[in-house]
């Protein structure tokens, strides 16, 4: 009974090491990487909302926004994305395995974010016409690594 | 004997029922094509998010060589390669040929597409938007990469067992019976044609037609995850503004941005102009309320 046992969390240590793995909890890193991305969209909810008229403009207001965009851009990545933290492994993200699959992919797509963001913290207190082509840039950015690196919402 | 003869009788009207028509290609003479109209019937009916080259970018995303792979229950389609390429793509057609194939689904040798293709949605295209799109296509650039074969098993490789399907799914009436303005009529024209939103947002039958009873109201992501969001107005309940900053833009609402095969969709609705965007907002907004 007892060599049953030893053998059974021996196979267990063996063939399910991975299993084991997934199990982790990455509930820091899940809140550190999906709470950037609500930043993000917070302060691009004040650049949109001036380019589409909603908000009045303000170029003070639109700067401070689009210096908080550079600010998240600048955030190192690699830490808050460990191997077995993708949809497949655990719940309570949509990332998908095809960031660890290609990486340079993925990092580059964050860094095309950067060259977004750095184009309209250029352009948010030069008038709110500058606003709506600089929105597409950083919007095409993140529709880029959406595209094949987030699962849809389920 | 005249148990077979019936049986015989039977299997005659089912092969004729069942074989490729194409068009009339008297319907299009007179239409003079367009190059520059038919630039926008192409963007808005998202010709190249499935022909170009997979990962193509920018202008090379005009080079339709195919290779993109579409999972579904069926297998897995693989988009061919239709670019104006004598032997590789469609170069050789004529504009009855390709008539047939975009309205009816009926290749130049008489055989059925799969419905992959959304030619259920382009049958309703005006004869005048094909035309125009022919003409269009001819400025395209050609390219000589081979199309891959389909990855489909039996039954669904039968070919004419497509006929069957079309018979029943190959319809084209509008879904909407009667649009009441002429911006509804332009966003019908775009939704249920053009840019083939229900292929995606509609849910399919078992035989894997549009089932029109639930148009809009959502649909299970065909790859196998997550779904795709209903468009009804008690699901997407977004303002009008809202969906058509989304559609230009990709940004939700709360500034989220769109995914998925989403994002090709933006792209094109992005080059097309904001009264078009507008139109398939006042569409949305004049959908009926789901039945429970």
């Amino acid at each position: 009974m007892k060599k049953h046992l030893a053998f059974a969390i021996a196979f267990a240590a063996l063939g399910c090491g991975t299993s084991v793995y997934a199990q982790e909890d990455f509930s820091a890193q899940l809140k550190a990487r999906q709470g950037q991305f609500r930043i993000m969209a917070i302060n691009l909810g004040i650049l949109g909302g001036m380019a589409q008229g909603k908000i009045d403009y303000d170029a003070e207001a639109a700067q401070a926004a689009a210096d908080s965009l550079v600010g998240v851009s600048m955030i190192q990545q690699p830490p808050m994305w460990p191997e077995g933290s993708d949809n497949m492994s655990i719940d309570g993200t949509r990332a998908q395995p095809t960031i660890w699959e290609d990486k340079v992919d993925f990092l580059s797509k964050w860094e095309d974010l950067g060259t977004a963001a750095a184009g309209i913290q250029a352009a948010a207190s030069g008038g709110v016409e500058a606003l709506g082509p600089a929105m597409g840039q950083i919007g095409g950015a993140c529709k880029a690594c959406h595209d094949t690196h987030r699962a849809p919402e389920s | 004997m005249t148990g077979t003869l019936v049986l015989a009788a039977i299997a005659a009207a089912g092969f004729f029922v069942t074989r490729a028509t194409p068009i009339d290609s008297s319907a299009l003479a007179g239409h003079v094509g367009d190059p520059a109209s038919g630039e926008t019937i192409f963007i808005a009916s998202g010709c190249a998010s499935c022909h170009a080259a997979p990962e193509a970018e920018g202008d090379a995303k005009l080079v339709l060589a195919g290779g993109q792979r579409f999972e579904s229950d069926f297998g897995t389609f693989v988009a061919p390669n239709v670019s104006p390429h004598p032997e590789a793509g469609l170069g050789s057609w004529s504009l009855a040929e390709f008539a047939s194939a975009v309205q009816q689904g009926v290749s130049p040798d008489g055989r059925h597409y799969y419905p992959a293709f959304p030619y259920t949605s382009y049958t309703r295209m005006t004869d005048q938007d094909v035309v125009d799109l022919w003409a269009y296509w001819q400025t395209l650039p050609a390219d000589a990469t081979p199309s891959q074969p389909h990855e489909v098993g039996f039954p669904f490789n039968i070919r004419r067992s497509v006929g069957v399907w079309k018979q029943i799914y190959l319809e084209d009436d509008w879904v909407m019976a009667s649009a009441d303005t002429p911006e509804i009529e332009r966003g019908r024209y775009l939704v249920e044609a053009l840019a083939h939103c229900g292929e995606c947002h509609t849910p399919r039958t078992a035989l894997g037609g549009l089932d029109r009873s639930a148009w809009l109201e959502g649909a299970p992501n065909p790859t196998g995850r997550g779904t795709i969001p209903a468009l009804t107005p008690d699901e997407l309940t977004w303002g009008p503004t809202e969906i058509a900053y989304y559609l230009e833009t990709g940004f939700t609402p709360d500034f989220d941005s769109a995914g998925g095969h989403m994002v090709a969709v933006i792209e094109n609705f992005a080059q097309l102009p904001a009264s078009d965007r507008e139109a398939v907002v006042a569409y949305l907004k004049a959908l009926p309320q789901p039945k429970p």
